[in-house]
């Protein structure tokens, strides 16, 4: 990751494991609110000399508005050009200097910023965090690069990538008032009339303290690290937010349906279902069987869509689903699947579809349940193995507005979901009024376009 | 390195071995055995979290596939988990699933393996491990598996060998190493994989995954003695390496520069520039490799990236590596940029290089370098995880099992002179591979 990244949140790869949310231990969490309101978080876990830090905004591309998407992305790639104290891509020397590792991601929910240093060198990571939450210069000349350089991180992610087009299609297919609709890394033309004013725009907004967590994890003094965070981010003052709308999407009135033709050589089909997300840690249950329901699908090699579609029928290459209940707005659930030689997506589509019968009829095994449970138990083990995604997971949840300390209560409620459950969520959401399917009509390369791989002259041939 | 692990590697049977293996490593303390087959152990003991990493390596990457066969290698050890001893495919994985336990390939050039990840609760780990030793040990490659998996890989090159990178990446491995099987990737060609039978996995599996040519690397929550049976457990039944393995052939380096366009439709256009590299035990891997920081491994410290991104906006990534192999891996500086900047983004490339080389890091540079590497050194090793794959490097090139203590004073060590002494004789700017995919068009 050397650059600043962008989790397009790709629903159709997200695996099992990721998605336990319930993946940190909250035992050793530490919390408290400076004054100006910005909340810091620290997770202990002294295996090793290091720690992460991580300042979350809570503002990603679903807080934009129609005409400037991307801008949220845009000045997360500004926040590394300077200010008075730390010019242009001085912030990236110095952490660099320190022995860290740094960078920044954008999503629909949020804005992040993380360094990896031994834990000597926290209060610098702190201290230069602070200084751009509020020192940022916003020079034209470094904006003109800068969205130079988004515009090619877009045709790199999304433009010369068939899936990444279809799923951005999608989004804009499945939603229609909800911000979620927009990708965001931006629409071309959005990027492409960007201004400085955007961008400072957008900062002045969110990046207050008050709009802030800080969160660090690592082999650090919970005490230690609440005093340095006073002592760098304390003197900021707090500022009145913009009012957040709540945007509920009007209901849908019909399964839709989209084709994308983009550059590819084999199909693809994605079927994408309005779901419930997370609000109630306590009191929800259809997230958590929503949750199940993914793992028994696609939770392992011998999960359903692998083992009938993949392996039995051979009518796909791949199937796969995905489901993600922890977001700001709202949850989907996703099946996919690429044709075997000689299918259709037609095919596939019907395959999913019987495979959701077959749920929906028969229920779920007893052993298919045990097996999700114990993913759900044993990733949460894993998990600690990284005090980097200890600090994601944190930031995340805080950032979504679910307790932190609700981990093992999340995985506890994971453990009592029930064969009925799983079945009743699987006939409620999956059905056609909640469906939009979006397939892939690959156009590949034409004969004469073909690339030959025969050298064009000069220089030494193959050896 | 101590007289009795010298002893081990050369070969000793595993009992003489364990009484003299004790180490006193002050970052990591690595403990190293040999099986009673033969297999080399490497093993840290941590009980912080009640979970155990395994990985069994073996040399079977991509460089051991032959020209007529390539993409061997990668559907063999696919399709060892395709069916092992009594288990059929789901078996595998429903029971790996009912204990939380992840079992995955690990494949490069020069390797190849599986990891396995579990609790290290007796039921479990039990369990996973058996597991594991059937894959390693008795697998049956079914023929409808086999039929199956040959028809995905198939339909995944067809999908693949339109995305211009990856046309961009065959392309260059075929200049920078011509016939040498460097030049291969692990996927195979589509003709290749479509000529290959299940016999060919089967021969290129008793070939390649013998006993005394397995590496096993265990981190966790177990002691010594039980490492010592799980290294035995999943190396016991392997079979013995009947002769060795023929060494790799010498990487020849280019004599002269080659520059290569392919048309292609996409909006960006893939540029990579490079030569044979170095290897893993290369007496200048310290120097080119921090040297390499300078150039284009720093990110924005870097210089490629500042010239090629931060100055221009040419480009959202640009940075260079080196992949160091069992033999000279590839040294490649790689691009994407819009077509229309492609040529001046290509010729910036160049010219930083160029001039790097003829005159090396400015002495800030390098002190920040070592700043970076140094400093940043126990981010290296803050995981399991990370440490199991030092374990697997350690093990399978032979390094020192000092080699993770001595790694920052290694770095310390380089002075400016031998990081411009090392690059001006080892990388060739007048000599280098260029590939441009998609560049054909502005032309």
């Amino acid at each position: 990751m050397l650059t600043p990244s962008l989790p397009v949140r790709s629903a159709l790869a997200v695996v099992l494991l990721i998605c336990a949310s319930a993946a940190v231990s909250a035992a050793t969490v530490a919390q408290r609110t400076l004054a100006n309101g910005m909340t810091i978080i620290v997770k202990e876990d002294h295996r090793s000399p290091v720690a992460v830090s991580m300042v979350w905004y809570r503002a990603g591309s679903m807080d934009e508005v129609s005409g400037t998407t991307g801008v949220a992305h845009m000045l997360e790639h500004m926040m590394f050009k300077g200010t008075a104290k730390m010019p242009a891509g001085e912030f990236s020397r110095a952490i660099a200097r320190a022995g860290g590792r740094e960078n920044a991601f954008t999503s629909r929910d949020y804005t992040a910023y993380y360094q990896q240093l031994h834990k000597a060198k926290l209060p610098l990571a702190l201290e230069l965090e602070a200084d751009r939450m509020v020192n940022l210069t916003f020079a034209e000349e470094e904006f003109a690069k800068e969205s130079k350089v988004v515009m090619e991180e877009r045709r790199s992610r999304t433009d010369d990538d068939a899936h990444s087009q279809l799923y951005e299609q999608l989004m804009a297919t499945i939603y229609i008032a909800n911000p979620y609709r927009s990708p965001i890394i931006g629409w071309m033309n959005d990027l492409q009339n960007m201004q400085l004013a955007d961008a400072r725009g957008w900062y002045e907004k969110w990046y207050a303290p008050n709009n802030a967590t800080l969160v660090v994890a690592g082999d650090v003094e919970p005490d230690e690290v609440f005093r340095l965070a006073d002592k760098y981010f304390g003197e900021i003052p707090a500022r009145v937010l913009p009012l957040r709308k709540i945007q509920t999407e009007p209901g849908q009135l019909g399964i839709k349906r989209i084709t994308v033709k983009a550059q590819a050589e084999l199909p693809y089909l994605v079927m994408a279902y309005h779901a419930p997300v997370l609000r109630d840690v306590e009191n929800d249950r259809e997230p958590y069987a929503l949750f199940v329901l993914n793992g028994i699908l696609d939770g392992s090699d011998a999960s359903r869509l692998n083992r009938e579609l993949v392996r039995k029928s051979r009518v796909a290459n791949s199937a796969s689903s995905s489901y993600d209940l922890i977001n700001r707005g709202p949850a989907l659930f996703f099946l996919d699947g690429v044709p075997a030689e000689g299918k259709t997506v037609a095919n596939v589509e019907a395959a999913l579809r019987e495979q959701i019968r077959v749920l929906v009829e028969q229920g779920v095994s007893d052993d298919e349940l045990r097996r999700v449970k114990a993913q759900v138990t044993a990733s949460q083990v894993y998990a600690r193995d990284s005090v980097y995604y200890q600090a994601m997971r944190i930031g995340m949840l805080q950032t979504v507005g679910l307790p932190i300390d609700s981990s093992d209560l999340q995985v506890k409620k994971l453990q009592e979901v029930t064969a009925d459950e799983v079945r009743e969520v699987a006939r409620k959401y999956l059905v056609d009024g909640n469906l939009t399917v979006a397939v892939l009509d690959p156009q590949p390369l034409d004969g004469s376009k073909r690339p030959r791989l025969t050298p064009a002259g000069g220089g030494h041939d193959q050896r | 390195m101590t007289s009795a692990r010298i002893a081990c590697l050369k070969g000793l049977l595993g009992a003489a071995c364990l009484a003299a293996t004790a180490t006193a490593n002050a970052t990591l303390p690595i403990q190293h055995w040999q099986t009673s087959t033969g297999a080399r152990v490497l093993f840290v003991e941590t009980h912080d979290l009640p979970m155990l990493d395994v990985a069994v390596d073996f040399p079977a990457g991509a460089s051991r596939d032959t020209p007529e066969k390539a993409g061997a290698a990668a559907l063999t050890l696919g399709l060892m988990r395709g069916g092992a001893a009594a288990f059929g495919e789901d078996e595998i994985s429903q029971r790996l699933a009912g204990i939380g336990a992840e079992m995955s390939g690990r494949f490069d050039m020069d390797r190849a393996g599986y990891g396995l990840r579990t609790l290290s609760s007796a039921r479990e780990s039990s369990e996973a491990l058996t597991l594991l030793a059937a894959v390693l040990q008795k697998p049956t490659f079914p023929q409808n598996v086999f039929d199956r998996e040959q028809q995905r890989v198939l339909a995944d090159l067809r999908e693949a060998e339109s995305r211009p990178e990856v046309i961009a990446d065959r392309q260059f491995r075929r200049l920078l190493y011509g016939g040498h099987p460097y030049s291969r990737r692990g996927s195979g060609d589509i003709e290749t994989v479509a000529a290959l039978q299940r016999d060919d996995i089967v021969d290129f599996y008793r070939r390649h995954f013998t006993a005394g040519d397995a590496v096993v690397s265990i981190i966790g929550d177990l002691t010594r003695s039980e490492a010592a049976a799980v290294a035995e457990q999943l190396t016991a039944g392997l079979a013995r390496r009947v002769q060795p393995l023929p060494p790799l052939p010498a990487v020849t380096q280019l004599e002269s520069g080659h520059l290569s366009r392919i048309a292609h439709p996409a909006t960006q256009a893939h540029i990579l520039i490079g030569q044979p590299g170095i290897k893993r035990l290369d007496p200048d891997y310290f120097a080119l490799f921090l040297g390499n920081y300078v150039l284009g491994g720093g990110g924005f410290a870097s210089r490629l990236n500042e010239e090629i991104r931060q100055k221009r906006g040419y480009a959202y990534s640009a940075y260079s590596y080196f992949n160091p192999l069992a033999l000279e891996g590839p040294f490649q500086i790689a691009v994407q940029t819009k077509k229309d900047t492609a040529q001046d983004a290509l010729k910036v490339a160049q010219d930083t290089l160029a001039s790097f080389v003829a005159e090396g890091p400015t002495p800030q540079e390098l002190d920040a370098a070592k700043q970076n590497i140094v400093g940043g050194f126990p981010l290296r090793i803050d995981s399991n995880r990370k440490i199991l794959e030092y374990l697997s490097i350690i093990g399978f090139y032979r390094l020192p099992l000092t080699y993770l203590d001595d790694f920052p004073a290694q770095i310390e060590r380089v002075t400016l002179d031998q990081v411009k002494e090392a690059w001006a004789r080892r990388i060739h700017p007048d000599r280098m591979v260029t590939v441009v995919v998609a560049g054909a068009d502005t032309h």
